[in-house]
């Protein structure tokens, strides 16, 4: 398919050829969030990308790569002057890097009546999975609810049938919820509601303790997180009661920041670093040789998102022009990934397989978040029928 | 249920020691030097930061620590020396902007030396368990209780300090009058940077203590500056009392005020309601204290100033 | 003897001071006509877009300028009203209502009348307290916008068209800017208006020393709040431009940093200047745009230049000028170096 392809979009390019001049470079828009306490993870989505441009030898396809970064300092109102500059004045060709589903809505409008391409390498908000799906928008990452479904589903399966549950207090903190419910149908010992950016959760560790749940569920994105594992762990609950998160509270970055408290945290994921495959051993090797860290999911996006983007410019000849041709590219292509493959619904989100992690003491003493086994095949997430694309 | 109202009442005391080393800094370089400080947080996050590195080549917590407050108090000597003395003698609007502008480079700075990602520090091994108060009802994290611990010395310690010593006579006569201690013969400026540094010892103090329970991460010196601020308000700017007082008033709110929020309104709406409910009041509930105190005594509850 | 808020020291007396000379107005008018067009010409949309930005943030800093500069009300908080403001338009137009003539001065009501409110409490404390009690009314709005779900929490609250002007279609770059023109044009006007007043004056005069203005009679307190409620209100309508601007509003417009970053405008435009406010805007944005473009470490630049400005300039840039001025007249730079060193004593 991926042959047929090639020869449809070259002979696309000739008959274009007289009319439409193609460029021999290509620019790239990468606004992401670099400042402030949550700049880990854009560097992260950055430091993958750049390391796929330079595995690609800095060119997409046959075009040279002009990359423009700039950061969004997790501000919606800074976003969208980036992305009006993106548009309007750089008029780059494709824009990635977002972090934030928030910066994301706030962006999004732009680059949709420019008619730019995004490719989301994180945020994958349910607006644009569902009724507001745009052909403008791919997402190489999942949707947000993805990694709560798939705990979900393994918690349920599990057996454990009296589960607590916690989340910031504000909308997506309630929607990630309702995605881990909507595959755990069991008894729910206590939904908790903190504050959005809370530091101590003593109060909240002592009411789940009083209602004895088997299990306890957290969706505590960023410092949150860490703030909450650290004090789970010393409150000696580990053992008691096990803990569960989605993938991005068990990553590299979390197991720098915590360190042995975290072993016994299990977490779901659509890729984990021991993935065997060639292009995440070298993803993994290089990434570690290059930035001195191993890279966590939000680089591996990073890496995805430049890889998909050679893959299309590939597969339309570097006619990047014809809009048509190049999203049925994006959309269709089988572009190289870490996680060993994925494909997009007709939202332009991945269906792919979600895995379940656990953080482990190694024989050596560190600590890693290492894979246990495969909880999902090609999941795809809730807002696709919603979407007429 | 009554183990449960207990317990978070430990919490709230632990918190509110915390605070309270933020607070006492604060309100001690507001009252004696009539300096609002947006950065205070800032050495509070420089603080946790070094403990963190230490703690990396070290290898052991309480040395980090006391090298973190000796590193933490000499860059707040530097600070006094080359800039908030200067700062001192200029409008408010001067100290907000400028103090706002050290917040950003404090920030930057961090980004470019320690990088994006967060740090870790581990709490002393022998301290990572809970103990068992009441057999299977109340159990609390042994180095919470550690937390509690210093935080009360260290407030029995600045008690002492600011009321039994020469040096606390200095003190309270600076934040009552500033001009009328100068007159009468305090050496005013060795006094400022005695107090600056000392607020700056206290910060790192707070930032390595809370680093094996929080995200050592830029900008964390922000979430805690808001509160701290709203603690010396409602007790009263360069009160000692007063912020030991409103420290733990606000410890309290935060953590019993919430629980029973969430309990009250659970009895009125369905759960998911009264958590979300509950917990956007109990965040509300500070900021409306510190109005009403405000309102009824707007020098705070326990003004320094005669 | 108070060197703490403008340029009362710069010339005999600080009622006169802070006024614009007309041609500086007129200068500062057809450059504000002509860069659009300008832009337009050369099919650099994004530069129109951008002066509208100016412009609303220039309206927002304005607004503070009334309260700040010339009221000597250390605001803390005006991202609140810059919220509000912005939050109306935008629940508005989720209920359905997006006329322009029923909405903006709807944004504007209430934003004054938070502003009242809150002006009602703080006003009644002075100096840090004044400061920190303005802070924790914002915080309290901040925390009301991000997690109440009917206002769309941390994601905000998205507009779906711009809103409508009876003959006038708002979506074109063009148009819009000059729909921001002309409405900050007459706030400023406004603004004119009401600080070369007795009001006006009496603001200053309130600044500059209260006690005395309490002893002859004036009213303080209500005059205090009158101008605070004021500046609240204009920081509103500049936060519905900004919705229309942005298609959106979210917790960030409410978040204290922003209130900080208002501050800064105006400190660095010059606080109790006519045209700091502008000024400030201007500088900030242009800056920002030119060194984050080439930089991820604004802020750092942001910061070491803040710092810069409080130790050299601690009223902004606009007193430089008058600085430079000094230079030709030497006992204007006799005063304006005595002025500035000179310690302040009496709280």
């Amino acid at each position: 398919m991926h042959k047929k392809h090639l020869l449809a979009a070259s002979l696309a390019a000739i008959l274009a050829a007289g009319t439409v001049q193609a460029a021999d470079s290509i620019k790239v828009g990468m606004m992401t969030t670099l400042s402030g306490p949550a700049a880990g993870l854009g560097v992260d989505i950055r430091d993958g990308f750049n390391l796929a441009v330079k595995h690609l030898g800095g060119n997409f396809g046959d075009l040279t790569t002009e990359i423009i970064i700039s950061d969004d300092a997790q501000n919606p109102e800074t976003a969208r002057q980036i992305a009006e500059r993106f548009t309007l004045r750089d008029r780059v060709d494709v824009a990635t890097g977002v972090v934030f589903s928030n910066i994301m809505l706030a962006v999004g409008p732009s680059f949709f009546e420019s008619e730019t391409f995004y490719i989301s390498a994180n945020a994958g908000p349910s607006e644009y999975a569902g009724a507001e799906c745009n052909p403008y928008f791919f997402n190489v990452a999942w949707q947000n609810d993805n990694m709560h479904e798939a705990m979900g589903k393994h918690v349920a399966s599990e057996g454990f049938k009296k589960v607590a549950l916690l989340a910031p207090n504000y909308p997506a903190g309630i929607d990630a919820l309702n995605g881990f419910k909507r595959f755990y149908q069991g008894d729910v010992a206590v939904e908790l509601y903190s504050r959005l950016g809370q530091l101590d959760y003593a109060t909240e560790i002592a009411q789940i303790r009083q209602t004895r749940p088997d299990a306890l569920y957290i969706f505590l994105p960023g410092g949150m997180g860490i703030n909450f594992i650290k004090q789970y762990a010393s409150s000696g609950m580990m053992n008691r009661t096990p803990l569960f998160a989605p993938g991005f509270s068990g990553d590299e970055d979390f197991v720098n920041a915590i360190g042995a408290d975290m072993v016994g945290l299990f977490n779901t994921s659509h890729w984990y670093r021991e993935m065997d495959n060639d292009l995440n051993q070298r993803f993994v090797t290089d990434f570690q040789g290059d930035y001195g860290r191993l890279p966590t999911l939000y680089a591996s996006q990073g890496y995805d998102a430049a890889m998909l983007i050679d893959a299309a410019v590939r597969a339309v000849d570097g006619n990047i022009e014809d809009k048509d041709a190049f999203r049925e590219a994006l959309r269709s292509v089988d572009a190289p990934t870490v996680r060993g493959s994925y494909t997009f619904g007709n939202n332009h989100y991945p269906i792919q397989n979600y895995y379940l992690r656990e953080v482990v003491r190694e024989d050596d003493g560190t600590v890693r978040n290492r894979f246990v086994t495969e909880v999902m095949t090609d999941h795809q997430d809730a807002y696709a029928k919603d979407c007429n694309m | 249920m009554g183990y449960l109202i207990i317990e978070q009442m430990l919490n709230g005391l632990q918190y509110g020691l915390m605070l309270f080393l933020l607070a006492a800094g604060l309100t001690l370089v507001f009252g004696i030097m009539d300096l609002i400080n947006l950065a205070h947080g800032s050495l509070y996050m420089i603080g946790a930061f070094l403990a963190a590195t230490f703690f990396q080549m070290l290898g052991s917590f309480f040395p980090a620590l006391l090298l973190a407050i000796v590193a933490t108090a000499f860059i707040g000597f530097i600070l006094e020396r080359l800039l908030y003395r200067k700062l001192q003698t200029m409008s408010h609007l001067s100290q907000v902007l400028a103090t706002f502008a050290l917040i950003l480079i404090a920030n930057e700075s961090i980004k470019i030396i320690f990088g994006a990602q967060p740090l870790m520090i581990s709490m002393p091994s022998g301290l990572s368990r809970a103990i068992e108060i009441v057999p299977d009802e109340l159990y609390y994290p042994a180095y919470r209780l550690l937390i509690i611990g210093v935080g009360f010395a260290v407030a029995i310690g600045l008690y002492l300090l600011v009321n039994k010593t020469r040096t606390g006579m200095w003190m309270r006569a600076g934040a009552s009058n500033r001009e009328m201690a100068a007159v009468m013969g305090v050496r005013i400026k060795p006094l400022f940077t005695l107090v600056f540094v000392l607020g700056a010892a206290l910060c790192a103090l707070a930032g390595a203590l809370l680093g094996p329970l929080l995200a050592v991460t830029i900008g964390m010196g922000e979430s805690i500056l808001i509160p701290a601020f709203q603690v010396i308000v409602i007790g009263g700017i360069g009160s000692m009392r007063g912020a030991l007082i409103g420290s733990l008033l606000v410890g309290m709110i935060d953590t019993v005020g919430k629980l029973l929020l969430v309990l009250g309104l659970g009895f009125i709406t369905d759960p998911t309601n009264a958590g979300t409910l509950g917990s956007t009041l109990a965040s509300l509930s500070i900021s409306v204290l510190m109005v009403a105190v405000l309102y009824f005594r707007p020098q705070g509850l326990f003004p320094a100033r005669g | 003897m108070m060197n703490r808020f403008g340029p009362s020291h710069v010339k005999n007396t600080p009622l006169n001071t802070g006024l614009p000379n007309p041609w500086s107005a007129i200068l500062v008018a057809v450059l504000l006509v002509t860069f659009p067009l300008a832009m337009s010409y050369m099919g650099e949309d994004f530069y129109i877009g951008m002066g509208s930005r100016i412009l609303i943030m220039a309206l927002a800093a304005t607004a503070l300028n009334l309260a700040l500069g010339y009221g000597g009300m250390i605001s803390l908080g005006h991202a609140a009203f810059l919220g509000i403001g912005g939050y109306t338009v935008a629940i508005l137009a989720k209920a359905g209502l997006v006329s322009a003539l029923l909405v903006f001065p709807l944004a504007i009501l209430m934003a004054s009348f938070a502003a009242f409110l809150i002006g009602l409490i703080s006003l009644r404390t002075k100096g840090v307290y004044f400061i920190m009690i303005t802070l924790a009314f914002a915080e309290v709005f901040y925390y009301l916008a991000i997690s109440l779900p009917n206002f769309g929490g941390d994601d905000g609250l998205p507009l779906r068209t711009r809103s409508s002007v009876p003959g006038i279609r708002l979506d074109n770059a063009l148009t819009f800017y000059f729909f921001v023109l002309l409405l900050s044009g007459l706030a400023i006007v406004l603004m004119y208006r009401l600080v070369s007043s007795r009001f006006g004056r009496a603001v200053v005069a309130i600044r500059e020393n209260e006690k005395r203005m309490a002893a002859i009679g004036y009213p303080v307190y209500r005059i205090q709040l009158m101008a605070f409620t004021l500046s609240g209100g204009l920081a509103g309508l500049a936060g519905a431009l900004l919705a229309n601007l942005n298609m959106s509003v979210t917790p960030h417009m409410l978040d204290w940093h922003q209130s900080g970053i208002l501050i800064v405008m105006v400190i660095l435009g010059g606080s109790g200047y006519f045209w700091g406010g502008l000024t400030g805007a201007a500088l900030f944005l242009i800056l920002e745009e030119v060194i984050a473009d080439h930089t991820e470490h604004w802020n750092l630049f942001l910061g070491a230049m803040l710092l810069f400005i409080v130790l050299a300039a601690p009223n902004g840039v606009m007193s430089l000028r008058d600085r430079v001025l000094g230079l030709f007249n030497r006992s204007g730079s006799n005063a304006d170096s005595k002025g500035s060193s000179e310690q302040e004593v009496n709280k």
